[in-house]
């Protein structure tokens, strides 16, 4: 059975085209992740899925309920944690849960049991009774992680579970993804612009760029598409390399981005010498020239033929602070 | 209404937990009793008025208290709305009229509770309360200028984006509506247009309900202040929620 469907989902504001005609299938227990950078429009998919704004056009089914007509169900079978923090900071970490838990309806007995039940899992229940403005941002995470399973969701939305936080805080909270979807079965449909997240968590990916889908399998799948290894050579008349190894039968693909070339091969290491011969033979200068498996990031680059810079992160995380700061 | 309970709990938590802002909000009622009240007990005379000028103004700074504690837990939404907590509710399988009612008796308990502190101290003050009943018809009114009021927040907060019209609604809303409510003159000392408009000021029938229970007389009949602050409130409390309904995110 599949857990959510989606099919030609179409945001806009105003004239501004968020989303752009989404359509994907999300099967039942599987780690789904949405990866793509800033304003690829990650969130607003996310919104419209869990009943938060009203699509455009196209429509969608989680948990087979209807996303329009039947608001109510599809919330009940939703657990989702926020980009942006939404906790309320005058309450204890307690307090929250329990809000959360007589919002949804859990029965008082059994509301105890699985607020520290899930306290404990997330390693906070020594701080339970603590005020969440007193709490670090990791660990306001792992509230927000935890308030969401309260209810039992059948499927968890985690938009940028791990923005802003540290490595190491980043590593404990993807084993507890993990865990969740390995031990409860819980479906997830994640949000992330961290390649590295997506692929160690995610059965399948679908890559995401100005509203639309460029690519959606495993990661596996995305990265043989483009060679078994990438060869990046910065050279500074790469048009020129390019007329001229461009019609080597090994290579699969081959592409100019700004400063550097980037070519798509299997065995890469057989072929190096040959392509840097090629170039010396013909006068055009490398400047450098690097060997490496493909990462999503290559997949994105091949794609899109821009990279997701990372460092675009640390606005968003700055901003996250900001809020907090302002208070 | 369990849902509804769990959204009072949570704005009575945080009432109760913010000691600073309550004990802030008392500054200006209490203020104004002791500068007014003492200051021109002695000056002003209004006929009929046994308790004089300070027993007046009692009723009027008690629901000032109610009117400025209600709209400001009100306008509270927008706070959920800036730090993201209100989120957490609206994706919960709930309806939004629950929320709303939370909210509204959430914030009228918080504000009644801010009127009796004021109650307590005019006790000490000299106030004496005319009867039990009396005192229970007060109590009443408070509750209804604090739901009307906190409604009246709420669907101010439904259409603001953020706090910066805050002051401009106090500048020109609520200060308005306490300054127009006779709660520091007599109505019938005020020329005759601006008569009016004391009538039209919701307040007004909050003021004169209040001051009917804890002074025994008043100057508008308790049973027509009490026939149109329900009617205020219950329009509110509709409008809050048509607002609240349409609220994004
Ligand atoms: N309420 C809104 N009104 C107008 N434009 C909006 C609104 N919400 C989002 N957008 C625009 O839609 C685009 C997609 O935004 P979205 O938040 O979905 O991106 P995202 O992929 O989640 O990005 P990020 O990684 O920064 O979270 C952006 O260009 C954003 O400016
Ligand atoms: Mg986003």
């Amino acid at each position: 059975m599949s857990a959510i469907t989606v099919e030609n989902l179409t945001k806009k504001f105003g004239d501004f085209t968020a989303v752009k005609n989404l359509s994907f299938i999300i099967k039942s227990g599987e780690v789904f992740g949405l990866l793509g950078p800033n304003g690829a429009g990650k969130t607003t998919t996310m919104s419209m899925l869990s009943t938060m704004l009203k699509p455009s056009s196209g429509k969608a089914a989680v948990n087979g309920f209807d996303i329009i007509t039947n608001e109510d169900d599809v919330r009940k079978s939703i657990g989702i944690v926020f980009q942006d923090q939404s906790l309320d900071e005058e309450l204890t970490a307690y307090e929250n849960m329990d809000f959360h838990g007589r919002l949804y309806r859990i029965p008082k007995s059994t509301r105890q049991k699985k607020i520290m039940e899930l306290l404990k899992l997330v390693e906070l229940e020594g701080k339970k009774d603590n005020l969440v403005k007193t709490y670090s941002g990791g660990m306001r995470r792992r509230l927000e992680i935890a308030r969401g399973l309260l209810h039992e969701p059948k499927i968890l939305f985690l938009d940028e579970p791990t923005l802003g936080l540290d490595p190491q805080t980043r590593n404990h909270l993807w084993d507890y993804i993990e865990r969740l979807n390995r031990e409860k079965g819980i479906t997830i449909i994640l949000t992330t612009h961290y390649m590295e997240e997506a692929d160690k968590l995610c059965n399948r990916i679908a890559i995401i760029d100005k509203g639309r889908i460029i690519a959606l399998d495993t990661s596996e799948k995305l990265k043989n598409d483009i060679g078994g290894d990438v060869i990046t050579i910065v050279s500074s008349e790469r048009d020129k390399l390019y007329s001229v190894i461009q019609y080597l039968p090994e290579i699969k693909n081959i592409e100019v981005h700004d400063s550097f070339l980037t070519i798509g091969l299997e065995n890469a290491e057989k072929h190096v010498a040959q392509i840097v011969n090629m170039a010396s033979e013909t006068g055009i200068p490398i400047d450098s020239i690097s060997i490496h498996k493909p990462t999503l990031e290559d997949v994105f680059l091949h794609f899109t033929g821009r990279i997701i810079r990372e460092e675009e992160a640390s606005g968003k995380e700055q901003m996250r602070l900001m809020h907090r700061v302002r208070k | 209404m369990d849902i509804v309970y769990t959204l009072w709990l949570r704005n009575v938590k945080r009432y109760i937990r913010s000691k600073s802002r309550m004990i802030g909000s008392l500054g200006m009622p209490v203020f104004l009793l002791l500068v007014l009240g003492f200051g021109l007990n002695s000056v002003v005379a209004i006929p009929g008025m046994e308790q004089g000028y300070i027993g007046f103004i009692i009723p009027g700074i008690i629901s000032m208290s109610v009117l400025f504690t209600s709209v400001f837990a009100g306008i509270q939404v927008i706070w959920d709305k800036q730090f993201g907590f209100l989120k957490e509710t609206l994706v919960a399988p709930v309806s939004r009229l629950e929320i709303m009612l939370g909210q509204t008796f959430g914030g009228a308990t918080t504000a009644v509770i801010q009127g009796l502190i004021i109650f307590v101290l005019s006790l000490f003050m000299g106030l004496e309360v005319s009867s039990i009943p009396g005192f229970l018809i007060a109590i009443i009114f408070m509750i209804l200028i604090g739901l009307s009021f906190t409604a009246f927040g709420i669907a101010i907060a439904s259409r603001m984006e953020d706090m910066h019209g805050f002051q401009l609604i106090m500048n020109f809303v609520i200060f308005p509506i306490f300054g127009l409510s006779g709660a520091l003159f007599p109505i019938e000392s005020l020329p005759g247009w601006v008569r009016y408009l004391t009538l039209l000021d919701p307040l007004t029938y909050g003021v004169e309900g209040i001051r009917y229970g804890l002074l025994g007389s008043s100057q508008i009949d308790p049973a027509i202040s009490f026939a149109v602050l329900s009617g205020f409130t219950v329009l509110m409390v509709a409008v809050g929620s048509y607002l609240f309904r349409k609220i994004s995110i």
